[in-house]
C-alpha cells in the first residue's frame, strides 16, 4: 500500500525538482506532467536531473491553458501512467509544482492507510459554492465555452451573451450531476481507475471538453458515480483572494503553516527559501493522526480580503479615499459636539473633562485658532492648531483627529462663530452625537460692553448662521444623533438633558450627576433680548424666554435648584 | 470624462513624450552598462546633484531590496559623486549640465531613460534621500511585491512621501557617509495629512507633515505635495507628468480604492532633514532650479535661521512598516 503523486508543472522547475526528490526519498512514486510550453532545454534538464530516480516518470505533454480541458487531459495522462506503472499505489494525490508538503510523508501515508477506501476530493453542487468568479455558476455546465477567458475575453463574453440570448442549452449526459471543487484531490486507486476506465468515458469527455473550467468539475462530478466514500474536502491548503487568484505563501508564513497541520499547501513563492528548506529538509516533526487545522490561515486571508474590500472605517489615506457615501464609517469612533453649553455653563469644558475623565476641547473650529484641550499647540497625530491649516481642509482635520485619538472619546464645542463647513460631515456621520442649546451664543453678547449696534449686527449674523446649521441637522438624511433644545426650555430644566447626553457617552457609569456645572448669571439676559427686539431684530432661537417683568423667575429658579435632581 | 477631454489628455501625453525625447538629448552617457539588464530585473531611476555623502547607503539599501540596476542622471555634480557612481558595477550613469528646472526637475530626462531602458520592467523612480518601505519589506524582497502586483494585474504602486526628522536642531547630529540616515531622522508626523482628489488626472493630492506644520502653518496650500507613485511596470506609452506625483495615462494614478476598501501601498521615508539640509537649501535658493522658483526653499532658508526643531510631543518614532500600517499611513491591501 502506497501513495503516488501526479504533479503538474509549468514554472519554477528547480522547485518542482526539489519536491519530487522529497517524495522519491520517501518511497512515493511521482508522475510529472510538464507543460508543453516549457522550453525544451529546461525540460531536458529536469528529465536528466531526475533520471536516476526509479520512482519518477514523465508523461506525454500537453499545452495547458487555465480553465480549459488541457489540464484535465494532463491529469488523465499522468494518472493512467501512475496506475499502470506502480501497482502498489493505493492513493493518487494530484499536486502542482508549487505545492509543498507541510507534514512528513509518513504522516500522510499513515493517514491514508487508515482510510484506504476514502476519496478526498472537494465535490459540491453549484448551488452550494460561493467562490465562483465571473458570475457564471450553473451555466458553466449548460453553455459551450470554446474560447479562452484569459486571452479571448471578448469572444468569450460575446459567445456567452449570444447563447443566453438564443436560449442555447447543452444536454448534460444522463446519469451525472455536475459538481465542483478544488482540482487538488487525492483519490483511491479503485475510484480513479473506475473513472479512467468508465465505458462512457468518451461521452463524458465530449461533454466536459466544452464546459468552463473542467479541471474543477470533471473528476469532481465523476467521482460521485464511482466512489464508495467521499470526504468532500481537499487535503491541500489553497486559499483564493477576492479576485479568484490563489494566495501565495512566503517565508514569513512559516510558523503559520507549521501549526496548520495541513498535509500540503499551495502556492508557495518559488523564492521562499526558508519554507522549502524547512519543510523539505527537516527530520522528524511527525504529528501522527492530527487533523488539519487551517483555521488560522483562513482567518489571515479573510482579514486581508476584508481590508481590501471594506477597509478601516474612518481612515482616509493614500490608498483609501472613499467616494461620498461609500465611506463605511465616516469617522473612526464616536464623538460628541456641544453647542451652546460652554456659553451657558461656567467652565463647562473643565467640568465635563472631570466627569468623563477625558480631555475636552474648546471650539475646535474657532476662527482664531484650534482650541485644543489644555490650549495645546499641537495635538495627537501632530495636528497643528493653525486655523489656516484646519480651514484648508476641515473635513480631513476632523477625521484625522478622530483617527489619531482612537480609544479616547473626543468632545468639543461648536457654535455659529465657528467654521461651518464641517457641519455637513458631522450631520451625516452616525458617530456624531450633537447636542444643541439654540440661542445660547447670545449669552456672551448680552454681557459685552461693546457698541450695541455692533452687537446687534453680530447677533443677527449668528442667528442666521445657527438657523442654517439647524436646518442641516434637521434634515431627513441626518445620521448623527442630534438633540436640540432652545435656551428657555434648557434653562428651565437643565439636569435631565445633561444626564441623558452623558449616559449615552458612558452608558455603564452607575453614578448620577452629583456636582452639576454652574450656570452663568443670566440676570439681564431678558433685558438684552428685549433690547434686540426694540432695535428691530427678532431673536427667535432662544425659545419663549420670559419677558423682562418675569425674567427673575427662571433664572432664580435655576440658581436655587438643587443639583441632585432625583 | 468626455471624448474631448480624453483626447486632450492623450495629446498632453504625446507632448510629454516628445519633450522627453528632446530633453533626453541633453544627456551624455558616462558609463552605460545597460546591456547587463536582464528581463525581469527591477530598475531604479534617479537624478542627483552633489549627493556623494548619501550614495553608499542609498545604493546598499536598494540593492538589499532587490534592485538589479541603477540608472542615474548626474546634473553636473562637483563633489566626486559621479566618479563614485561610475565605478559601481550595477550603475549606468548619464551626465548633463543643462537646466534641472527646464527638464521639469529631471522628469524629462528620466522619462527618456525609462522609455529607452525601462519598458517591460518594474521601474522605481526615487531621489537619493527617499527610502521605499512596503508591506512585508522586512521579510519579502521587492521582487515578491512586483510578482504579486503582476499576478493581480496592478501596474502602479503608490508610496506616500513621509518626511522624517531628528529630535532637536537639524544640525545637532552630523551624518556620516555610509550611515543609515534613519538613525538620525527617525521621527515623523503620524496623522496630520490632508487629501484631495485631482479630477483631471485622477490622482490624490496629499499635503501635511512637518513641512506643512512648521514651515507653512499660515499658508497650507503652498506646502509641498506628498503623494507619489514611484513603482510602475513601465510601458512605452507611459510618462510621468509632474515629478513622480502623477502619470499619464491617468488610470495609473488610481492607486487608491474609492469604494471603501484599501489598496496595497507603501511609504517613501524622506530623509531630507539631515544636517546637510541647511547648506543644501542655501545652495538651491541660489540656483533657483526648484519648483515655483524655489519658493519652497525661500521659506526653508527663512525658517532655518531660527534653527527650528521639527520634533513635537506627538511625533512618532519610526520602528517598522507594521507601525506605519497600524497608523494608517500605508496598507497591506489584500496582500497577506
Amino acid at each position: 500500500m502506497n501513495l503516488g503523486l501526479i504533479m503538474l508543472v509549468h514554472t519554477a522547475l528547480h522547485r518542482a525538482e526539489q519536491v519530487v526528490r522529497y517524495w522519491a526519498r520517501n518511497d512515493c512514486p511521482v508522475v510529472i506532467h510538464v507543460d508543453r510550453r516549457v522550453p525544451k532545454a529546461q525540460y531536458d534538464r529536469l528529465v536528466a536531473a531526475l533520471a536516476p530516480l526509479p520512482q519518477v516518470r514523465f508523461c506525454r505533454r500537453h499545452a495547458c491553458d487555465w480553465g480549459t480541458w488541457s489540464l484535465v487531459a494532463a491529469m488523465q495522462e499522468a494518472a493512467t501512467l501512475m496506475l499502470r506503472d506502480f501497482p502498489e499505489v493505493n492513493h493518487v494525490y494530484a499536486a502542482s509544482g508549487s505545492c509543498l508538503p507541510l507534514r512528513p510523508a509518513s504522516d500522510l501515508k499513515a493517514y491514508l492507510a487508515k482510510r484506504p477506501m476514502t476519496d478526498f476530493i472537494e465535490s459540491v453542487t453549484t448551488a452550494d459554492v460561493a467562490w465562483t468568479v465571473g458570475g457564471i455558476d450553473f451555466e458553466r455546465f449548460l453553455l459551450h465555452f470554446p474560447f479562452s477567458w484569459r486571452s479571448q475575453r471578448f469572444l468569450f463574453d460575446t459567445w456567452v451573451a449570444i447563447q443566453r440570448r438564443l436560449g442555447l442549452r447543452r444536454r448534460i449526459p444522463p446519469g451525472i450531476m455536475p459538481h465542483l471543487g478544488s482540482q487538488w484531490w487525492c483519490l483511491s486507486r479503485a475510484t480513479l481507475s473506475a473513472i479512467l476506465q468508465d465505458p462512457r468515458r468518451a461521452e463524458y469527455e465530449r461533454y466536459f471538453r466544452r464546459v468552463w473550467i473542467p479541471d474543477e468539475s470533471y473528476f469532481q462530478t465523476l467521482v460521485r458515480l464511482h466512489s464508495a466514500r467521499i470526504e468532500s474536502r481537499s487535503l491541500t491548503l489553497a486559499k483564493f483572494d477576492f479576485q479568484g487568484k490563489p494566495h501565495t505563501f512566503y517565508d514569513d508564513h512559516l510558523q503559520l503553516l507549521r501549526r496548520s497541520d495541513c498535509f500540503m499547501a499551495r502556492k508557495i513563492w518559488p523564492r521562499a527559501d526558508r519554507l522549502y528548506g524547512h519543510f523539505l529538509l527537516r527530520e522528524g516533526g511527525e504529528k501522527g493522526q492530527a487533523e488539519p487545522q487551517p483555521g488560522k490561515i483562513d482567518r489571515l486571508f479573510s482579514k486581508a480580503t476584508e481590508l481590501r474590500t471594506r477597509g478601516r472605517p474612518g481612515l482616509y489615506m493614500q490608498s483609501r479615499f472613499p467616494r461620498h457615501g461609500f465611506e463605511n464609517g465616516i469617522t473612526a469612533a464616536p464623538f460628541s459636539v456641544f453647542e451652546g453649553f460652554s456659553e451657558l455653563f461656567e467652565d463647562f469644558e473643565i467640568w465635563l473633562g472631570k466627569y468623563l475623565g477625558t480631555r475636552v476641547h474648546g471650539h475646535l473650529f474657532s476662527p482664531k485658532r484650534v482650541e485644543f484641550a489644555g490650549g495645546a499647540a499641537v495635538f495627537n497625530g501632530a495636528i497643528s492648531d493653525s486655523a489656516a491649516t484646519r480651514d484648508y481642509n476641515p473635513e480631513r482635520f476632523l477625521t484625522n483627529l478622530i483617527w489619531a485619538t482612537r480609544g479616547e472619546r473626543q468632545c468639543f464645542q461648536f457654535g455659529p462663530r465657528d467654521n461651518q463647513a464641517i457641519a455637513w460631515l458631522m450631520a451625516r456621520d452616525p458617530n456624531a452625537q450633537i447636542s444643541v442649546i439654540t440661542g445660547a451664543w447670545a449669552i456672551p453678547l448680552s454681557r459685552s460692553s461693546r457698541d450695541f449696534a455692533e452687537i446687534r449686527r453680530e447677533a443677527a449674523a449668528a442667528q442666521k448662521t445657527e438657523t442654517d446649521h439647524l436646518e442641516i441637522l434637521r434634515r431627513q438624511d441626518t445620521k448623527a444623533r442630534v438633540r436640540i433644545w432652545n435656551l428657555a426650555e434648557f434653562v428651565a430644566n437643565p439636569m435631565e438633558p445633561l444626564q441623558t447626553i452623558l449616559d449615552e457617552i458612558v452608558p455603564a457609569r452607575p453614578r448620577r450627576l452629583t456636582e452639576a456645572p454652574r450656570m452663568v448669571d443670566l440676570d439681564g439676559f431678558a433685558d438684552f433680548l428685549q433690547k434686540l427686539r426694540n432695535e428691530g431684530m427678532q431673536p427667535t432661537l432662544m425659545g419663549d424666554y420670559p419677558p423682562p417683568e418675569q425674567h427673575a423667575a427662571p433664572a432664580a429658579q435655576a440658581a436655587q435648584k438643587p443639583y441632585l435632581v432625583r | 470624462m468626455g471624448v474631448i477631454e480624453r483626447y486632450r489628455l492623450r495629446l498632453e501625453r504625446k507632448k510629454f513624450l516628445l519633450r522627453a525625447y528632446r530633453k533626453g538629448r541633453e544627456l551624455r552617457a558616462v558609463q552605460d552598462r545597460t546591456d547587463r539588464i536582464r528581463p525581469g530585473d527591477i530598475l531604479l531611476f534617479s537624478t542627483l546633484r552633489n549627493e556623494k555623502v548619501r550614495l553608499p547607503w542609498f545604493l546598499q539599501y536598494y540593492r538589499d531590496l532587490g534592485v538589479r540596476h541603477f540608472l542615474m542622471v548626474d546634473n553636473n555634480s562637483d563633489d566626486g559623486g559621479a566618479e563614485y557612481l561610475a565605478a559601481q558595477p550595477d550603475v549606468s550613469l548619464w551626465w548633463t549640465d543643462r537646466s534641472y528646472k527646464k527638464s521639469r526637475y529631471g522628469v524629462d530626462w528620466l522619462n527618456r531613460l525609462q522609455r529607452r531602458h525601462g519598458v517591460g520592467h518594474w521601474c522605481l523612480v526615487v531621489d537619493v534621500d527617499e527610502f521605499l518601505v512596503y508591506p512585508f519589506c522586512d521579510s519579502r524582497p521587492l521582487g515578491a511585491l512586483c510578482e504579486w502586483l503582476d499576478a493581480s494585474a496592478i501596474k502602479s504602486f503608490g508610496a506616500m512621501l513621509l518626511d522624517m526628522y531628528p529630535k532637536g536642531p537639524l544640525d545637532a547630529q552630523p551624518y556620516a557617509e555610509g550611515q543609515d540616515p534613519l538613525e538620525i531622522v527617525c521621527w515623523f508626523d503620524p496623522a496630520n495629512y490632508t487629501i484631495s482628489q485631482n479630477p483631471t488626472y485622477g490622482n490624490l493630492w496629499i499635503q501635511g507633515g512637518p513641512r506643512a506644520r512648521v514651515f507653512f502653518p499660515g499658508n497650507p496650500g503652498r506646502a509641498p505635495a506628498l503623494n507619489k507613485i514611484p513603482l510602475v511596470k513601465w510601458d512605452a506609452r507611459y510618462v510621468y507628468t509632474s515629478s513622480t506625483h502623477m502619470l499619464l495615462p491617468r488610470g495609473l494614478n488610481r492607486v487608491y480604492d474609492e469604494w471603501g476598501g484599501e489598496k496595497a501601498s507603501g511609504c517613501l521615508l524622506h530623509a531630507k532633514f539631515l544636517n546637510t539640509f541647511a547648506d543644501k537649501s542655501a545652495e538651491e535658493l541660489k540656483r533657483r532650479q526648484h519648483y515655483a522658483g524655489g519658493r519652497e526653499y525661500e521659506v526653508y532658508a527663512e525658517r532655518l535661521k531660527a534653527n527650528p526643531d521639527l520634533w513635537c510631543n506627538w511625533s512618532e518614532r519610526y520602528i517598522n512598516w507594521r507601525q506605519l500600517e497600524i497608523l494608517g499611513l500605508m496598507s497591506k491591501g489584500n496582500w497577506a
